[in-house]
């Protein structure tokens, strides 16, 4: 068992015993959902089908059904795909980087973080598919042997490493939750009374049974995907910044892209856990294993990594400036005084100034504050890529073909009902899923639970 | 040969653990221990060797940095190379920087997904097996040991029952294994 400091807030509130644990993460999976469940996923369901029609539309009619033209070919298309990948970022930071940085705190939420990126990920990838047009040839993205010749994907295509980032990403991040999840399965497969949430929790448990060898594994394949999904999470926006930054378009052709896009990611990212969570201990009763010194944790990480952004888009206008490139300049000066001044400084109000904020002590606990600045960073950080993507496009080259884009009303279903579908996915896995790792947390009780840190043995024994 | 086992359950990791080292200190043989999370430790009492997984994630990593590099080579460089922008590719080596990206995510696609597959193969732990936890409660709050008759020859029952009665315990079951 591990020590911790005293002073060291306790990360689990309450006289809490192992099977106390064991009760409150499965009560709300085996009792009745409330009605407000019924009633979000039918809001969430509703708006994702008016997203599922879109896209059949979409699909049906062509990508011309966008409000793209000849100049702004890529707009909210990217940018939501953009938006979703960078929001599927911090489940694996959390699960990965903080497991190898020995975090104790992420025990608390690295299951539904995880669950979030996965869902965020599928979400993203979406949008990659339906802008091909043709998505029943999505599979030509894979080198894949064909009859048209030797044709191959091009390697040197920074589109095509960002075909493999996200699909490792997304499957390894994957298979990383699941085998966290099978030793829960079984605590649920094990307290199961209904004989077919028995047979569904036993199909899904794998037949775990929590053997010595098996934990012993358990734990070193928990290390070694930790290890292996860190340069991925690093990875895998630095490669969605090169769909940009590889280009020679003035805006986009940053070298300081891949960290900027990384730090964002992990800002948003941790905006929208903030997001889910804090209505979800709340709704699920947790809010002993999820509690303020949590979400203070994850600010610290919002303010850190927004702060990185902020420098970031400072320096870019600083370096735009100072490259001599006229061109280079005036797509920064156009970004702020140009015709899309209002996205520039909605962004710059949302991700620079409102996570300085996380200063205060007091705002950091806040969690009505935290709710807001999770709303608003996420809203600053769908600005952030509408700005890069939209603005250092809509002045071409040619003045004759400068333009401006009006997202049609497809663009605007399409990305509600990602939003509707993301919603469906998170509220079944809430309802069906253990949203806490259970395993994790029991082997943290008695080094960071508050009745066995007060105890006068707790720095005695063992 | 029928066999007997015994199922010896605790309701702490830490005293399970000072039990077993008690009983291997006398020479008992454990054969297994069913926890619902990992006791840190237990491993070496109970003889259970270190997991080689490590090694294996790490062959299947370099079979992925293989492949991509044998495929990307055929791809672009053998099969057809392609002149970008006046920068073909005639030579690997000289292209190598456009392959990293790719390089490194199917190496780590292969030792995550390798290491997975052989996991869930070791451990017998695959979609529709049964669960061998002796007792239901081994996943939420109790540890059991499990020990077997025919592993512990040279100790009687009646010398087992005494020995367990010494480190006690929190409940007893005897099975018969035909």
């Amino acid at each position: 068992m591990q020590k911790e400091a005293a002073i060291r807030e306790p990360l689990i509130l309450g006289h809490k015993t192992y099977h106390d644990v064991t009760e409150d993460v499965c009560r709300p999976i085996e009792d009745k959902a409330p009605k407000m469940w019924y009633i979000l996923f039918g809001i969430a369901l509703v708006i994702g089908l008016y997203g599922v029609g879109s896209i059949m539309y979409l699909l049906g009619t062509g990508v011309g059904v966008w409000g793209l033209n000849k100049t702004i070919g890529w707009a909210w298309d990217i940018t939501n795909f953009v938006w979703w990948v960078g929001i599927g970022h911090a489940g694996t930071l959390i699960s990965a980087v903080l497991l190898l940085f020995r975090q104790k705190w992420r025990m608390a939420i690295n299951r539904s973080a995880e669950a979030m990126t996965i869902f965020a990920v599928f979400m993203a990838g979406t949008f990659p598919l339906i802008h091909m047009g043709r998505l029943w040839v999505g599979y030509w993205v894979m080198p894949i042997p064909n009859q048209f010749g030797s044709l191959w994907v091009n390697f040197n295509s920074p589109l095509l490493w960002d075909v493999f980032a996200i699909s490792t990403y997304l499957s390894v991040s994957l298979v990383f939750w699941y085998i966290g999840l099978i030793p829960d399965f079984a605590t649920i497969r094990d307290r199961a009374k209904k004989p077919l949430s028995k047979k569904m929790y036993s199909i899904l448990s794998f037949g775990w049974s929590g053997r010595a060898k098996h934990w012993n594994r358990f734990e070193l394949v928990s290390l070694v995907l930790a290890g292996l999904a860190t340069p991925l999470v690093f990875s895998v926006h630095s490669i969605v910044s090169f769909d940009f930054a590889t280009s020679v378009i003035p805006g986009w052709h940053t070298t300081i892209f891949p960290p900027y896009f990384v730090a964002g990611a992990v800002f948003s990212g941790f905006a929208m856990v903030q997001t889910l969570l804090l209505v979800m201990r709340k709704a699920m009763a947790l809010e002993a294993y999820i509690h303020t010194k949590h979400v203070e944790y994850m600010n610290i990480v919002i303010m850190v990594t927004g702060s990185i952004v902020g420098t970031a888009y400072i320096t870019e206008l600083f370096i735009s400036w100072y490259s001599g490139v006229e061109y280079e300049s005036y797509a920064f000066l156009n970004r702020a005084t140009g015709p899309y001044w209002w996205a520039y400084w909605s962004m710059m109000t949302c991700n620079v100034i409102s996570p300085q904020l996380m200063w205060i002590r007091r705002l950091r606990r806040s969690l009505l504050f935290t709710f807001f600045i999770s709303i608003v960073v996420n809203i600053g950080m769908w600005f952030e890529r509408y700005v890069i993507i939209v603005t250092s496009i809509h002045r071409d080259y040619v003045p004759a073909a400068w333009s401006m884009h009006f997202p049609s009303h497809i663009d605007i279903a399409v990305y509600i009902g990602t939003i509707g579908l993301f919603f469906v996915f998170f509220l079944l896995f809430a309802r069906f899923f253990p949203v806490l790792a259970l395993n994790e947390v029991k082997s943290i009780l008695k080094g960071s639970g508050q009745s066995y840190k007060e105890s006068p043995d707790y720095h005695k024994h063992h | 040969m029928s066999d007997k086992v015994l199922y010896v359950m605790y309701d702490d990791d830490h005293v399970l653990k000072d039990s077993a080292k008690k009983l291997v200190e006398k020479g008992v043989k454990i054969t297994e221990v069913f926890s619902p999370f990992p006791i840190h430790g237990i491993d070496p009492i109970i003889g259970v060797k270190n997991t080689r997984l490590g090694i294996m994630a790490f062959l299947y990593g370099l079979t992925g940095l293989t492949l991509a590099t044998i495929g990307m080579r055929f791809f672009m460089v053998t099969d057809w190379p392609m002149n970008i922008g006046g920068k073909p590719n005639f030579s690997y080596l000289e292209n190598i920087l456009a392959f990293v990206p790719i390089s490194f995510e199917f190496t780590v696609m292969c030792a995550a997904h390798g290491m997975a597959i052989t996991y869930l193969l070791r451990n017998k732990t695959l979609p529709g097996m049964p669960a061998q936890n002796p007792d239901p409660r081994t996943t939420d709050d109790k540890f059991v040991m499990e020990i077997r008759l025919s592993e512990n020859n040279k100790i009687s029952e009646k010398e087992l029952d005494k020995m367990l009665q010494e480190v006690g315990y929190l409940e007893l079951d005897k099975k018969e294994i035909k």
